[in-house]
């Protein structure tokens, strides 16, 4: 990846962000910053809003009925929020889910259907494509069969193909939803040392229920908790910070197994 | 123990549903075997049904039909892509057009067959036409159509509608190379459902197509399908039974060329390369 890619990195600010579905809060007034480069984990216990907190970064909570986001989300000094282009919005910041999601079409067919939905030049598709599938380690193990169904990969390459599928769209910011946790342990593992080969190219944040996970790979990590039935930021922090020293007993507790 | 109780109760389900099938089409073929040859389906038919074959119904069947589902299918894909990726399946347009759409469904042919008549015969002034019939029957299988359509579409995984909104890829593009190829197996029993209620309509062709014996020239003419030839030689004809089962044993032939004609064609891989 170039070095220029690595300067593009933009900071991501939430303030106070709260997102509601019709009079059911999810999550309110949460607050956290990712410096430019940076993978912050989101952690917490289920239903505590950190999907839905990231769904507000690409704007893809607008798609959703009823849904309802206030406060501000700052990529470098512009406010998503106010963006008239979706469409720009989610090529710069890409987002890659639980399940593998690969389309029904060729290994090949994933990474040139994006890129031909976004008009990028005939002649360069190819290049992105095979530079996509180089970044996440696909290149060697599918370059043979191209034209195969990418829904004929294992798992873990399925993964793999979203997240070049995401990549081959040159995005600034990473959205990562448990992008593990629908694996096994050894795609688990190979995927897990992709994301670590992402950081400081991408500006990245990774909900994760994975303690152990968010420990290996984040620079900072932001814990979410439940109050009554609405979600809450209670810390956000370094890595080690956030498990060696932590600032809130939530905190403490739930690093510690005690609570979540 | 309980797989293999299980097993049987299907095996003897099975038997229950195919003997009377069997049934029907070792009576139909006995009674048409005097009568079936090539001759009866290349030679147009004489003396009311009586002499001849049923080329000229066969045409006029084709027409109707192929002029039924150019109106249905496109219509009908059309209504199934607004139901399902405009309005949310809970949302109470959708359940309110659906409750539509299925009330529309059970309406009784004969039904579609006088307002095809008023409204295409008489109101458009297509009199007793290939058109007016062709277009009644189009409005009669429309709503299974749009339904079956519809639910193949909403059967499309979600993750794959999470992974276009957040590439952000155009609607058209998200329809044509993902969704239908998706839905196709499901659209394609929409099709055949359709044509096979088309190609056993009577009532609704009664009234609109009209039940004219010769070979028509054109969509403005008076045309008589297989399943009216059938009616009518059954019940108006007499001696026209053998008539009526052999052209029975063309039509459960059609539709079984039609379906796995239409299974064919929709198991191709839709999806081009772009390269």
């Amino acid at each position: 990846m170039s070095e220029q890619q690595t300067h593009r990195a933009p900071s991501l600010v939430l303030e106070s962000v709260s997102v509601s579905y019709g009079e059911q809060v999810a999550i309110s007034d949460a607050s956290l910053q990712v410096q430019p480069g940076e993978l912050m984990a989101l952690v917490g216990p289920s239903g505590c809003g950190k999907s839905s907190l990231l769904a507000t970064i690409n704007r893809m909570s607008d798609g959703v009925s009823g849904c309802r986001v206030g406060g501000k989300i700052w990529l470098d000094d512009e406010d998503i929020r106010q963006r008239g282009d979706l469409v720009a919005l989610r090529r710069q910041v890409g987002m890659v889910f639980q399940q593998p999601n690969p389309f029904p079409l060729s290994i090949i067919d994933n990474l040139l259907f994006p890129l031909a939905e976004h008009r990028v030049p005939r002649s360069q598709r190819r290049a992105r494509a095979e530079q996509a599938l180089r970044d996440v380690g696909l290149w060697e193990e599918v370059k043979g069969r191209l034209s195969q169904p990418a829904l004929g990969l294992s798992g873990g390459q399925q993964q793999r193909l979203c997240i070049a599928r995401t990549l081959v769209l040159e995005p600034q910011v990473l959205l990562l939803d448990e992008p593990c946790s629908a694996l096994d342990p050894v795609s688990s593992r190979v995927v897990e040392a992709l994301i670590r080969s992402l950081k400081r190219r991408y500006t990245i944040l990774m909900v994760t229920h994975n303690l152990a996970q968010a420990r290996r790979l984040a620079d900072s990590v932001t814990v979410c908790w439940l109050e009554g039935q609405c979600g809450c930021v209670v810390e956000s922090n370094g890595c080690e910070q956030v498990f060696e020293n932590p600032a809130h007993p939530i905190t403490a507790a739930y690093c510690a197994g005690e609570a979540g | 123990m309980a797989d293999r109780v299980a097993w049987l109760a299907g095996l003897v389900l099975l038997a229950l549903v195919m003997v009377p099938v069997v049934l029907m089409v070792t009576a139909l073929w006995q009674q048409s075997a005097d009568v079936l040859s090539a001759g009866f389906l290349l030679e147009d038919p004489g003396r009311a049904g009586r002499s001849g074959g049923i080329a000229a119904l066969l045409i006029s069947t084709a027409w109707i039909l192929g002029l039924c589902l150019m109106v249905a299918v496109p219509l009908g894909l059309g209504c199934a892509l607004y139901l399902s990726e405009s309005l949310p399946a809970d949302s109470r347009r959708a359940q309110w057009l659906g409750g539509v759409l299925d009330m529309l469904a059970a309406v009784p042919s004969i039904v579609y067959g006088l307002f095809g008549y008023q409204f295409f015969a008489i109101t458009l002034g297509l009199g007793f036409s290939i058109l007016s019939g062709a277009l009644a029957l189009s409005l009669m299988v429309l709503p299974l159509m749009i339904r079956s359509a519809e639910q193949a579409m909403r059967a499309v995984p979600m993750g794959y509608r999470q992974a276009r909104d957040a590439l952000a890829l155009s609607r058209w593009g998200w329809v044509r190379r993902i969704l239908l190829p998706c839905a196709a197996p499901g659209i394609a029993v929409g099709i055949i459902l359709s044509a096979g209620r088309a190609l056993a309509e009577t009532a609704v062709l009664l009234f609109t197509a009209g039940y004219v014996l010769r070979r028509p020239d054109s969509l403005f003419d008076s045309g008589r399908t297989l399943s009216v030839h059938i009616y009518d030689l059954a019940m108006n004809v007499p001696g026209g039974m053998p008539r009526a089962a052999a052209t029975a044993v063309v039509l459960v032939g059609l539709l079984v060329i039609l379906n796995l004609l239409v299974r064919r064609v929709l198991r191709q891989p839709m999806t081009e390369a772009l390269v």
